[in-house]
This record gives C-alpha cells, structure tokens and sequence, in this order.
C-alpha cells in the first residue's frame, strides 16, 4: 500500500541513478521500504570500521562528508541524490570511511535486503553498480564525476593522506559553444562574449574540426592579420588534440603541458571521429584544484544559481582551511575572504534580481550588517542585511515596499541556500522592518540615538556596522550623514553606546580562570564571541563613531585608524587591534575544527599555549573598556 | 453524576481500554529514546461540532529516523460535507480513495498512538477534532501529551520587544524557513511530514535533553 510520502519518495528517487533505471511498480515497492533520518550537522552516519547497516543512504537534502577517521581532509562529499555507503554492503566488508553530516541532512535509508534482488533482476542497475565500482567514480552516467557509491579504492587510499584530488575525474563543461567553419569571425567573438567563454569549438558534419580560442583572436585578429569578416576556418587551429572523455585532473594537466594548449577537447572515444561532448580549460582544472582565490572569484561571477555557489563556498572554506594551516597574517586572510563573501552575495543578488519578474521600481542599497559588515566574517554565520530604496511617495510607498520585501526573500532564501544561517532574530531584508525607504531609515536611526534603551543600543550596535553589498553607495552614504548629524546633536547618545560596550560579562574570574557559560545549551564551554569578541568590537565601534568615521568597519582597522588619530594612545588601540585579529583567527580555527561559527569553545581541548594566548588578550579587553568607560562617562549614567 | 459515570465507563469498548492500558506506562526520560506520533487531520471546517475529519494523517518519529512503513493514512466516510473546503483539500464526498466509518478510524488511530507524545502545528485544533469525534462515538478525550511546533519553534527564536516579529507562525512559514518541499501541502500524511521535519529542526536548535524539557 503506497501512501503520500512513499510516492514522494518515489518521486524525488526517480531522477537518480541507479534508480532511474527501475521500473515504477518495483520503486513504489522500494520507497515503502524506506527509512528516513534526519542528521544534525556533524553527527555521524556511520564511522570507520563499522560493521554494515543494513541499509545504504541516498542523500535527499543537505550534504554529506566521507573522510577517514581523524583526518580532516575530505575525500568526498554527497549531495542531493548521491547514494553512498553500498558497496560494503555488497562486499559484505566493513566500513572504510567515515561518513558525516557535513550540514543539516535528511537521508533515505534503504534496506539491501530490498534492493539487492531488483539491482540482480535488473540489468541496467546491475550495470551501473559495475562499472561505478570499477572505475570508481560514483556515477559513470553523471558529468558530473565523483567518487560517490563508495569513495575510493585500496590504490587511492594510500594517496589519502595528501590530495587524492590528483587521480579524481575531473568535471568539465558540457554546454559546449560551437561555431561552423564558415562563421564569420565576429559572429564567433559576439557569440564568446555573450557565453562568456574563453573559446569556441568549429564542427564540421558535427565532428570536431578545429578550436578558436581568446588567444587566436588576439594574435591574429587583433594584430590586423585577418579581418573580423573572415571565416573561422582561416584562424582555428586544426588539427585539433582530443581526449577521451573520462580523464583524471593529473592526465588533463599531463595532457595540457605536452601539447602546451589550454583547452582539451573531449570526445566520445577520445579521436575525432566522434562528437565531441565536453571542452576542459585550465580554468577548469584550476577550480578543481581550487586554491587560487582569484580562480574562485571568476568562478563565482560565472555561476548562476545558488547550487553551483554552495560548490564553490566548500571550496572557500578549504581555501580558508590552507591560510590558516599555513599561517598566512590574518588580515590579509580576512580581506581575501570577505571579498570572496561579498561577491557571492553580489552574484546572489543578480540571480535573484534576474528571476523578479519586474525590474526593481526605484534604486535600492543592500546592506550587509554585523560580522559580514565588518568584513570579519570568515566562517558561514548568520546572515544580518537591509535595504535602503530610495524616496517614493506615499502612495507608492507599500507597493514599492512589498517589491523590496520580496527581493529581500528571495536573496536571503539563496543565501540560505549557500550556508549562511538566517538571523535568528528577524534581522533580514526580508522582515519589513529592515526594509525601509531612505527618509524611513533616518527617521529609524534618528529614534535609537534619541531613545537609546538596552534595545536600541543592541540594534544600533548591528545595524551601524553597515557595508553596502550591493546597489547605490550614495544611499548609503546620505544615511550615514544624517545618523551623524543626529549623534553629535545629542552626544548622550555615545555614552549609551560605550554603556552598552561595557555591558557584556567578563571572561575570567577572580582567580584568573575561565568563566564558562553556566547553563543551557551550551553549559561549560567558553563564549568566546560574548565575552571577549563582542566587548572588543563594541569599544571600537563607539570611539570611531566618536570621530565620525562610518567608512572604517573591521575591527583591527578601526583600532589602526585609532591609532593614528590619538598618538597618546597608540599603544593600547594596537594591543586592541592585534587581539581582535587574533580572536578572530582563533574563533575561526575552532569553527573550522567543530564546522560550526566557532562561538563556544571547550577549554579542555585547548592546549596551554592557546589558552595562555586567549587570557593575554582578557587584559587588553579590561584596559579599552575602562578607557570607554573614563571618556564617555558612563559612570554618571549608572548612578 | 459518578455512578453515571461509572456505568458509562464499564461501557467502553475493548479498544478504548487496550488503549488505556499502554498509559500505565510511564514515558522514557531521553527525548531520543521516545516515540512521537505527528499528526495532521483534514477537516470540513473549523467548527468542531459541525464539520468533520476527512481524512488522519500521522507518522512516527523515534531518535532520528521515520520509517515509512510504520505511516498512518485513513480517509473517512462523509455524512456532513461541506463544499468550500473540499476545495482546498481536494477530497470530494465520493472520494476514490478507500474510507472507512469514522469509529474504524479512531479505533486504528487509538492503536496507532498508544501513549507517545502527539506533536503537531496548532494540535489542539487537531486534538479538539478528534475529541470532538470521540464524543460522537461515545468515547472519552484522548489521555496524550502533545507539543505544538509553532509554540516550539518561538523559542528558538530570539526575544525582542523592538525587532518586529509576527504572532503567529503557519506551516507555510515553517516549511519556508526550513526549506522543506511544500508540494504534498494539504494532504493529512504530506503536512504530518513537513511537520516531522521542522520538529527535528526545531528540537535541534532547543536541544533538550529529557522529555519534561519539552514538554513544559
């Protein structure tokens, strides 16, 4: 008896292998049989040396991340519909990976006991378990290659401790651009720019003849050599070099550097009797090895849906995970970051700007506010944003609004979508309260100064650590006046502001010990981002306020500008600014370490050197805070 | 009123005391090691004298897993109907799908629920229904605990008088914040499951250790 959630499973198995290859009947069957669990990020599924369950798991949601126990390094992560942990099952071996909820994840898990009579019944899912255990990769059917069904075999585990990467398959672009030999030459460029590619593929009777690349144009186009109204056929270069299409990233790059050409054309069986199905550029292998930050940035501006940016972000926090191993200064780690951060937040926008169905009515401002604001956010954490439209009249005003809310929507669901958590606290564009015209924003703003209660010196803390993500600086930027003019009309305000710094508990107790957080969730572990972060972040957000800067919002920067404007205290804002670079470094390292944002930290599993490093910052939080606390006041304020 | 009371009682039939019996048991402490039964009823309407159930939905949650086999789907029989709603239901009087009478139903949902918490999105509603249906047969109030994930997922959201947050939190709005698929919406069985799903999510976020956290 089927019922609404077997179909469902039914439904959604359908679209991958092997059980695209069964029949309906025998699927409804399976999906019955169907256990469905839900992993929490970082739970485990099954670990190395285990016995085999009785099931094999595909990946409905979330992702999952096979490694060898105690070891950090990935060797594959599953993704929506990828099956794995099956042939141990069928081998009837223990097994050989760890696997681990790498992000919040439903699996289905489906009985062997089940399933293995039809994979036997069946020819073509017979098939695909040979050959995806032969040649290792998954899913021989997929372009995309990866070692899915199991991971990898005796001969790849012993290169499992470096980057196995070298022998995986490697993915390259199927959505081939191809020109006829007759084309002229600027319809081809035309074509390149508009597919934004480096080169062109020339067929002649659907077979491959010759590749038209960037290069070729440049050296005998541009050079005035041919005419732009020549044919492709004067200027490709022919005959071409072709590979078979199941190549590994070492073989593509052998192949690269013999023929010295940047573009592999893969065809069916490898000669160029056969349609080509695939071009490899370096790029291409450059993204596969991924530790080139400009590579990933190119790669970012060329994705276009939230998908392909999720791929790309794991690669960022390997990319993260390098700097840190190789100790490379943090504030150019933190730069670097930030602005792969802010271009995916920028591509986020054109994707979903693209998919309204309606031009945006007015100019609008997205604002990325707290950690991402700072620039100091290089773990996935929450996502804090705004939007500023400009002026429209109050009739207009709650249409253009809804417009607004529903962009906001959309972004912060893809953001979602690429791994930065929604704010617990409503703080999104999407909330009509952070969706606001111009004049609305300075009348908000012009209210916390001149109210300032614990609630409005929260919100202001948030929200005054705006950077424009994307849309019109100038927005922002009149925002950013009218805030000041109302702060140095009412002074008071800052003390409230240096109040509210003051406000968070202290790290350590009388006897210089860690004070761990008492109950909860998170009961004796530390709050690094509570009690040390946020006091030092604070601190600098008043006194640069104080010196009406807005364009200065990370952290260690702020306290650099410090430096610079009050010599006398120099001394101090730089002890404040290489502690809060060291926080942050630290913060990131146990979030990278836990997969998580890296705020609570277990003191046990800290050596006595990170410990000695964490409590020597404790002192320069006491002093920036009593100077805070001289300078704005803040005692008249207790009394 | 007791000596009616207690002749009604000797009444009841075998089903109701099976019933009865699994409550003697006491619910493990561990949240892991319980059962939740989450449900969804589709209904007529909203008035609980009136309209009726058409359609109990429900599913068994236990650690981390739902075990597809072990769902609960019954449609029954209509004798009130009520035209507008079967609009959005999609279930029509004369529905092709096989029902059963109403007390049939109840007496497999009382086997299905024993005494495992009951979780669903604004349960009373569903909780009233069936009480409701209950009465009709002759039949006293379901003993369950519930939990409702509207109200469990408000406290996984942060407190603020200033930020504005809205009342009232619909399936919609869940299944949205936890990008779960909302294609089977307004089936009982498909609605149980989105609220299964967002009920892991939310218990994960709370992360309570015993039942009585939960349950509170």
């Amino acid at each position: 008896m089927k019922n609404t959630i077997s179909e469902r499973i039914a439904d959604f198995l359908k679209n991958y292998p092997p059980f695209n290859a069964m029949e309906t009947k025998q699927l409804e069957q399976l999906s019955l049989e169907v256990v469905i669990i839900h992993k929490e990020t970082n739970s485990i599924v099954f670990s190395q040396n285990e016995n085999p369950h009785d099931n094999f798991y595909v990946v409905n949601k979330g992702a999952i991340a096979l490694s060898k126990a105690g070891s950090s390094q990935i060797l594959d992560i599953c993704d929506e519909g990828d099956v794995f942990g099956l042939r141990p099952l069928l081998a009837h071996e223990k097994y050989k990976l760890e696997a681990k909820a790498y992000e919040e994840t439903i699996l289905y898990a489906i009985p062997i006991k089940e399933f293995k009579p039809l994979a036997l019944e069946n020819k073509r899912i017979g098939n695909f378990l040979i050959e995806s255990f032969a040649s290792n990769t998954g899913n021989p059917y997929s372009i995309k290659h990866r070692g899915k069904l199991y991971g990898v075999n005796e001969e790849a585990e012993r290169y499992s401790t470096n980057k196995i990467l070298d022998l995986q398959p490697i993915k390259y672009s199927t959505d081939l651009i191809t020109c006829k030999e007759g084309t002229k030459i600027k319809t081809i460029a035309d074509k390149m720019t508009k597919y934004n590619v480096s080169c062109i593929l020339v067929e002649k009777d659907d077979l491959p003849a010759g590749i038209i690349t960037d290069k070729d144009l440049r050296k005998k186009v541009a050079t005035g050599l041919f005419p732009i109204s020549a044919t492709a056929k004067t200027i490709m270069s022919s005959p071409i070099i072709t590979y078979p299409k199941e190549l590994t990233l070492a073989q593509s790059q052998m192949a690269m550097m013999k023929s010295n050409i940047s573009h592999l054309v893969l065809t069916e069986d490898g000669t160029t009797e056969t349609k080509a199905v695939g071009i490899l550029s370096k790029h291409d292998i450059m993204v596969a090895v991924g530790n080139n930050p400009a590579v990933l940035l190119r790669a970012i501006k060329r994705a276009t849906d939230a998908k392909r940016l999720r791929g790309i972000r794991h690669g960022i926090m390997n990319l993260l995970q390098g700097y840190l191993d190789q100790n490379i200064p943090l504030g150019l780690v933190s730069k670097i970051i930030s602005e792969l951060n802010d271009a995916s937040t920028k591509q986020v926008i054109q994707i979903a700007l693209s998919k309204m169905e309606e031009e945006p009515p007015v100019k609008f401002t997205w604002l990325s506010m707290g950690s991402q604001g700072r620039a100091e956010q290089l773990l996935n954490t929450d996502q804090d944003n705004a939007i500023i439209f400009e002026d429209v009249s109050e009739d207009r005003l709650e249409t253009t609004r809804n417009y607004f809310i529903k962009l906001g929507e959309s972004i912060s669901k893809m953001l979602n979508t690429i791994g930065f958590e929604y704010c617990p606290a409503e703080m999104m564009a999407s909330n009509r309260s952070w969706c606001h015209s111009l004049t609305e924003w300075k009348n908000v703003t012009a209210h916390w100064i001149h109210n300032p209660g614990p609630e409005e010196i929260l919100l202001s803390s948030i929200f005054f650590d705006y950077n424009v993500a994307f849309g019109e600086k100038a927005l922002a930027d009149e925002l950013s006046k009218s805030i000041f003019d109302h702060a140095h009309q009412y002074p008071q305000f800052f003390t409230h502001l240096a109040s509210g710094a003051l406000q968070n508990p202290s790290p350590s107790g009388f006897f210089r010990d860690f004070l761990v957080e008492q109950d909860g969730e998170h009961k004796d572990f530390f709050d690094l981002k509570l009690r040390v972060l946020m006091p030092i972040i604070d601190a600098a957000r008043v006194l640069i306020l104080s010196h009406s800067i807005k364009s200065i919002n990370n952290t260690a920067e702020r306290y650099e500008k410090l430096a610079e404007l009050e010599p006398n205290n120099k001394e101090l804002y730089l002890a404040c600014s290489y502690a809060s670079k060291a926080l942050l470094k630290f913060r990131t390292r146990q979030g990278l370490l836990h997969n998580d944002s890296g705020r609570y930290i277990a003191l046990d599993q800290l050596n006595k050197e990170e410990k000695i490093k964490l409590k020597r910052t404790f002192k320069t939080v006491k002093e920036i805070q009593s100077l805070i606390e001289v300078r704005f006041q803040v005692k008249n304020l207790l009394r | 009123m007791w000596p009616f009371s207690k002749k009604k009682q000797l009444e009841l039939p075998d089903f109701w005391w099976e019933y009865d019996e699994h409550f003697k048991e006491k619910l493990p402490d561990d949240v892991k090691e319980n059962t939740f039964v989450v449900l969804d009823t589709e209904t007529t309407g909203f008035s609980l004298t009136k309209d009726r159930m058409l359609c109990i939905g429900a599913l068994k949650l236990k650690g981390d897993s739902i075990v597809v086999k072990e769902t609960f789907e019954v449609y029954i029989q209509q004798e009130h109907y009520n035209k507008e709603s079967a609009e959005i239901h999609g279930i029509l009087k004369k529905s092709r799908k096989n029902s059963i009478s109403e007390l049939d139903a109840l007496k497999l949902f009382l086997d299905y629920a024993k005494n495992h918490v009951l979780v669903g999105h604004h349960v009373m509603f569903d909780i009233n229904m069936i009480n409701a249906a209950l009465k009709r047969n002759g039949l006293p109030k379901l003993k369950n605990k519930t939990l409702d994930t509207e109200k469990l997922y408000i406290r996984t959201l942060l407190i603020s008088s200033v930020v504005e947050q809205k009342e009232r939190y619909t399936l919609d709005d869940l299944a949205k914040k936890f990008s779960i698929s909302r294609k089977d919406r307004h089936t009982a069985l498909g609605d149980a499951f989105i609220t299964a799903i967002a009920f892991l999510r939310t218990i994960e976020k709370l992360k309570p250790q015993k039942i009585k956290d939960l349950l509170r």
